[in-house]
C-alpha cells in the first residue's frame, strides 16, 4: 500500500491538534479552532477538594479525549479507538495499525516525553500526540506542541501510554476508519456551540461551568486569610499555569474560540458570529490582564489584602461578562 | 490580543525557551492567526515558581531523610516528582503500604522484592535505596 506522506502542523492545543492534524492527514481541511469549536473544548471548573499536588485542581477545558469524539460524531466520521490492558500489547496493536499507513493518535503522559523541556515534564497523563510511523525502532511523533516531528524510543512511549494517576491513558489510541463524502459543517457548529452554552451555562454546581469562575474569585478573596502566603502564592501560580502555560493558545482557550467563531462567522456568512468574536477577544484580554496581575501578587508573596480583593475582582468580572456572552451566543438563531 | 503585542520572554530555565508555542492573535483587518511565541513573563513566573516549589520541598525531604525522620523512599518519590497515591500505584501497593514504608523504622525491614520494586522504578539499585545517608 502507498503510504501517504504525513504532514505535521504546529497547534496551540494538544487534543484540537490532534484531531486537525488526522482530519487534514485525510483530507479534510479542519483548522484548530474549528476542531476545538466543533468539539465544545472550552469550559471552566474549579474543583478545591481535588487536590493536584497540594493544589486545588482548575481546569479551563473539557475533559480528555471529548474533543476528538465530538468532533467525529458531528462530522460523521468513523473512529476505532481502543483501551489495552498490557503495553505489549497496546504496542503491538500500534504496530499493526502504522503498517496500514495510518497515523494514531493516542493519550500520555508528558512525564515520559524525553522530547519535551523538563519545564514541562509534571506528571500530566492526558497529552495527545500522533504516531505516524515506525524507523530504526524510533516511532516518529507529530506533537501538535512543537514545530517539527520528533522521534520518541518504544520503551519511553509505552511508559507515556501506561503512565499511573488520574487519569489513567491505559495506552488509549484512536484512528480514522471512514471518512464520509460529504460533510455537514454548519449543522456540526451549530452543534458545538449550543453544547459549549449549555456546560458553560447550566451545571447547577458551583464548581462547574460560567459559575465557578465566581466561585473562585470568592475563593481568592480568602486566600490571605486563610492560607499562609507560601500557599497562596502557589494556589495563584496553578491558575495561572492552567490559563497560559499549557498549551490554551493565550487567556485560557478564550482566543482559540474567538477564532472559531471568526472562521465559523466567515463559513457561515453570519456576521453576528464575527461580531461575538471580537467580544471574546476583549473578555480574553481581560483573562490576561488578571493573569499577569496574579503572577505579580504570586511573586510578591505577601498577604497584602487589597491585591488580592482586586484580584478576586478582576476574575469576578472576566466571569460575569462571560455568563452575559454566553446567555447572548445561546440565544443566536440558526 | 493583537499579534504585535504576543509577548516573547523567553525563560532560560529547564528547556523552557527551546519551545515556541503557538498562540492566536488579531492582526490589522481583525482576522485570527497563529503566531509563534516563547513565553510570556507571568506564566515563566508561574512555571518557575512551581519548580522552586518542588526543589524546596525536596531539599527539606532530603534533610528528613538524613535525620532519619523520613525513609529514602521519601527522597526518591519528591525526585520522581509524585506524591503518596502516585507511587502506591505505581509499585502497585496501597496508599498505606507506602506511608508506612516513609517511616525509616519499617524501611529497614521491608524484603527485598518490594524493594527492588522501588528501586527499578526509580531508576537507581537496592543499594542506593538502602544507603542513602551514606553517600
Amino acid at each position: 500500500m502507498e503510504q501517504k506522506h504525513f504532514i505535521h502542523h504546529q497547534h496551540a492545543h494538544c487534543e484540537s491538534g490532534v484531531t486537525s492534524n488526522l482530519l487534514m492527514h485525510e483530507g479534510i481541511h479542519l483548522s484548530e479552532p474549528l476542531a476545538f469549536g466543533i468539539g465544545a473544548g472550552i469550559f471552566f471548573a474549579h474543583l478545591p477538594f481535588v487536590k493536584v499536588s497540594g493544589v486545588p485542581g482548575t481546569t479551563f477545558r473539557t475533559w480528555p479525549g471529548a474533543i476528538f469524539k465530538r468532533v467525529a460524531q458531528r462530522l460523521n466520521i468513523g473512529v476505532h479507538t481502543e483501551k489495552f490492558r498490557s503495553p505489549q500489547k497496546a504496542m503491538l496493536a500500534l504496530d499493526k495499525v502504522l503498517q496500514t499507513g495510518k497515523p494514531v493518535g493516542m493519550l500520555s503522559s508528558v512525564y515520559f516525553l524525553p522530547y519535551l523541556p523538563e519545564a514541562f515534564r509534571f506528571h500530566f497523563n492526558a497529552h495527545n500526540l500522533i504516531i505516524y510511523g515506525k524507523q530504526d525502532n524510533q516511532y516518529s511523533v507529530s506533537d501538535p506542541v512543537l514545530e517539527n516531528q520528533t522521534h520518541i524510543a518504544p520503551e519511553d512511549l509505552a511508559k507515556a501510554r501506561f503512565a499511573k494517576g488520574m487519569p489513567e491513558p491505559r495506552g488509549f489510541m484512536y484512528y480514522i476508519t471512514n471518512i464520509p463524502s460529504k460533510i455537514d459543517f454548519p449543522k456540526a457548529i451549530q452543534q458545538g456551540i449550543k453544547q459549549t452554552c449549555f456546560f458553560m451555562l447550566s451545571p447547577p454546581l458551583p464548581w462547574f461551568g460560567n459559575r465557578a469562575i465566581g466561585f473562585l474569585a470568592e475563593k481568592i478573596k480568602y486566600y490571605p486569610s486563610k492560607l499562609t502566603p507560601r500557599k497562596a502564592s502557589l494556589y495563584l501560580g496553578n491558575i495561572i499555569r492552567m490559563q497560559e502555560e499549557i498549551g490554551t493558545g493565550g487567556a485560557g482557550f478564550r482566543y482559540l474560540y474567538a477564532a472559531f467563531l471568526q472562521e465559523a462567522g466567515e463559513m457561515l456568512h453570519r456576521d453576528d458570529l464575527k461580531l461575538m468574536s471580537q467580544e471574546l477577544t476583549t473578555i480574553g484580554d481581560d483573562w490576561r490582564n488578571f493573569a499577569y496581575h496574579a503572577a505579580r501578587q504570586m511573586k510578591a508573596r505577601q498577604s497584602d489584602l487589597v491585591s488580592f480583593d482586586e484580584l478576586s475582582a478582576l476574575l469576578k468580572q472576566c466571569g460575569m461578562k462571560e455568563r452575559d456572552f454566553f446567555q447572548r451566543l445561546q440565544k443566536v438563531k440558526w | 490580543m493583537d499579534i504585535h503585542e504576543v509577548p516573547q520572554d523567553s525563560l532560560h530555565y529547564k528547556g523552557r525557551d527551546q519551545l515556541k508555542k503557538l498562540m492566536y492573535a488579531v492582526d490589522k483587518e481583525g482576522h485570527y492567526t497563529g503566531i509563534s511565541s516563547v513565553g510570556w513573563e507571568a506564566e515563566n513566573e508561574a512555571t518557575k515558581q512551581a519548580w522552586d516549589a518542588v526543589e524546596e520541598e525536596l531539599q527539606h525531604t532530603k534533610t528528613l531523610v538524613l535525620n532519619g525522620k523520613l525513609s529514602p523512599i521519601a527522597y526518591f518519590m519528591r525526585l520522581k516528582l509524585m506524591d503518596v497515591g502516585l507511587l502506591a500505584s505505581y509499585v502497585g501497593k496501597w496508599k498505606w503500604q507506602v506511608k508506612r514504608h516513609l517511616n525509616p523504622k519499617v524501611f529497614k525491614h521491608i524484603n527485598s522484592k518490594t524493594l527492588t520494586r522501588y528501586a527499578d522504578l526509580f531508576g537507581i539499585s537496592v543499594s542506593d535505596l538502602v544507603n542513602f545517608e551514606k553517600k
